[in-house]
């Protein structure tokens, strides 16, 4: 059953995983597939106790700040799985699988990048955003600027961000579940956008907390287990498992008619660095993307105003950052479990040899190699999980950038109540739940790989550089903020465009005509963005300037020492 | 319409108010000469600091060996086909964990107690 639901083959899965970006396989016949019923038994589960747990978190979530930071009520270790759970996507788990069953040592390249800008949020943002904050990042790169100008960039960069995910998010999830669940396409991406909006229209943040708690735990413990079963496979020996992976892959080169001499060096290029690093351009401009990307993404931010204070928010940060590294050390095991145990196998793989459903199938059918169909079917139903998770607290950031930094605090100039507030983010939550799923149905042909990239880009460029200078420089203006962040803004999203993600292999103009070469545009949309802010703000002497300069000290103040922070609301 | 609204606000310039300073001048003041919070200051900012050009240098050596010298990387460490980059690898994860935990630690014991000093004596 199992292999004729994985016959089923999707183009933009690929999206999935970085290091195919444009090798999508071939689109086969869609034809009716048996439904797999573990997964769905499985998920229906979670299904249950998610809404259970929301009918509970509705129940509680009665005013603005039960719905954007579930009262500030949140513990240290609670919010730091709720972190992790927001960052290990259904991206991460099955693209950096695939990345290191492809690459090897690459696709430790990935994790690492995706974990190094942990610390730097730790140091430099954690507990200055539980300080100076109150429901969203603009509150505190707001804190001394002018509300009109900084709120509508703010909420520009988040919603920006925000729509880039949930669009690679949505046909991520539409496509996964077609192919793990035998579901049609647009169902499965109306399921997936009609759970969210459930999740956030009632229960808001304490829901969408529990339910990327839940997602968390689950997706850990199964991560654990697949690790677990590899290693044991190899007697818990590294180097056992490491000569397999290369046994495997020489073989494979002998197979595909390469000399014993050639086929010895691709095996053993799985322990070393690859095609991963074009040039180091590139490598720079990526890792910045991917460091200080993390920093800017609206729906990691606003986690830090859901506990109590800058302890809670510190202990946080330190428990996302241990899980998310747990969590990557234990995928690339499974990578070489994917190596080994499901490369080798030949009813795993297509005519060609390569997996069956594309290379972001390799961590589900470890999970079925290790434990079988129940556990094939646990995993399945955890990657439908995780995609609900990420969704649900990437839409609650949007909507609050539309209720609170548009609606309450820039067109009711902070005179909002919060009953009209929290009307506004529900409306805006099933706005923007609708546009999602709309989105996911209008791209699901198109080759979507670029649009992570591109948010973790503009939340680099755009969001990054403003929270930062706004808090830590004292001569940062409304002026220089919002024209910096702006310029960061256009200059990721031009440079991406002219890049050969999008302009080849989207645009479809011939291969080495990108006028822009390099993989990200960080380093120099970055660059652009800090060098603006600081000229501008430079040149500013405006009656303005001088009184949100003069503003500073209290500010920082307040983000030291906590002095005036917004308490937890408590019930 | 809603754009309209929105536009107007924007041009309009509402009275500016300094975002939600409450806090009386008179404990600003205090706070500020209070030399315990310029050593707070000073210290965590310093440990900050060392700590993310530590991060830094450590992720961007990390990248420069795989940008400059891949064969390095891949030299193996034993008899076996296990490479130098491996642990190398590993080692970069555990030291983003690790400069993690020894900032929130003495952030959480030393500057936590500090800063409840201060507070207390700026009242």
């Amino acid at each position: 059953m199992i292999s004729r639901l994985l016959a089923r083959i999707s183009p933009s899965l690929a999206f999935l995983s970085p290091a195919v970006l444009a090798a999508g396989p071939d689109l086969g016949v869609v034809e009716k597939q048996a439904v797999n019923q573990t997964a769905i038994i499985l998920f229906v589960a979670f299904v249950a106790i998610t809404l259970w747990i929301t009918k509970w978190a509705a129940s509680r979530t009665k005013s603005a700040s039960d719905f954007y930071t579930a009262g500030g009520g949140i513990t240290g270790f609670q919010n730091g799985l709720a972190i992790a759970g927001d960052y290990m996507s259904a991206a991460s788990f099955l693209g950096i699988t695939a990345a290191v069953m492809t690459g090897g040592f690459d696709g430790l390249l990935y994790s690492i990048g995706f974990l190094v800008g942990w610390p730097v949020i730790t140091f430099l943002l954690a507990e200055r955003l539980r300080n100076l904050g109150k429901f969203t990042f603009a509150d505190v790169a707001g804190y001394r600027f002018k509300p009109g100008p900084i709120r509508a960039f703010a909420a520009t960069g988040t919603l920006v961000t925000v729509l880039f995910y949930l669009t690679a998010q949505m046909v991520g999830a539409g496509s996964l579940i077609k192919l793990l669940f035998g579901l049609d396409y647009w169902m499965a991406v109306a399921i997936v956008g009609g759970l969210m909006m459930i999740y956030v229209l009632f229960g808001g943040m304490t829901a969408t907390t529990w339910v990327q708690i839940i997602k968390a735990c689950m997706l850990l413990s199964g991560v654990t287990f697949m690790a677990f079963m590899v290693m044991s496979h190899y007697g818990f020996s590294f180097e056992a498992l490491f000569a397999a992976g290369v046994q495997v892959k020489t073989q494979l080169a002998t197979a595909a008619g390469k000399t014993p001499e050639e086929a010895t060096k691709a095996g053993l290029a799985i322990m070393k660095p690859g095609g991963f690093v074009k040039d180091p351009i590139s490598a720079i401009s990526f890792g910045m993307a991917l460091m200080f990307g993390t920093a800017g993404l609206p729906h990691i931010l606003m986690r830090f105003f859901t506990v109590p204070d800058a302890k809670e928010a510190r202990k946080s940060v330190l428990w996302a950052t241990t899980w998310i590294g747990y969590f990557y050390i234990l995928i690339f095991i499974i990578g070489f479990g994917a190596i080994t145990m499901v490369l080798s196998d030949p009813t795993m793989l297509d005519a060609k040899g390569a997996l069956k459903g594309g290379p972001n199938m390799a961590a589900v059918l470890v999970a079925k190699s290790v434990g079988g169909d129940v556990f094939f079917g646990f995993i399945s139903a955890v990657a439908f999980a995780t995609i609900l998770a990420v969704v649900a607290g990437l839409t609650l950031s949007g909507a609050s950038a539309v209720s609170h930094d548009l609606y309450a605090t820039l067109m009711k100039g902070n005179k909002a109540d919060s009953a009209s507030e929290l009307r506004v983010s529900r409306i805006a939550t099933a706005v923007l739940g609708l546009i999602a799923v709309l989105l996911g149905i209008v791209f699901e042909k198109q080759n979507v790989a670029f649009l992570v990239s591109l948010a973790f880009a503009v939340a680099a460029s755009a969001n990054f550089p403003v929270l930062l200078l706004s808090v830590l420089w004292k001569d940062c203006t409304t002026k220089g903020a919002v024209a910096g962040g702006f310029v960061g803004l256009v200059t990721s999203v031009g440079l991406t465009i002219i890049s050969p993600a999008v302009w080849e292999a989207v645009l479809m103009n011939p291969k080495g005509s990108a006028p822009f070469p390099y993989t990200s545009p960080a380093l120099f949309s970055i660059s652009a963005a800090f060098l603006v802010i600081y000229i501008v703000s430079k040149l500013d002497n405006s009656q303005q300037a001088a009184s949100e300069r003069d503003a500073f000290e209290a500010q920082q103040i307040r983000a030291e020492t906590g002095f005036g922070a917004e308490g937890a609301s408590g019930h | 319409m809603f754009i309209d609204v929105f536009i107007n606000h924007i041009l309009s310039s509402p009275k500016t108010t300094i975002g939600g300073v409450k806090m009386s001048d008179q404990i600003v003041a205090k706070i500020k000469a209070n030399p315990k919070y310029q050593h707070l200051k000073s210290t965590r900012t310093g440990l900050g600091m060392l700590l993310s050009i530590l991060m830094l240098i450590v992720y961007y050596g990390f990248i420069a060996l795989v940008a400059f010298n891949k064969d390095f990387l891949g030299t193996p460490i034993g008899a076996g086909v296990t490479s130098i980059g491996i642990p190398m690898a590993l080692g970069v994860i555990l030291f983003t964990i690790a400069v993690t935990a020894i900032y929130v630690r003495r952030a959480n014991s030393e500057f936590d107690k500090l800063t409840a000093e201060i507070l207390e004596e700026a009242k």
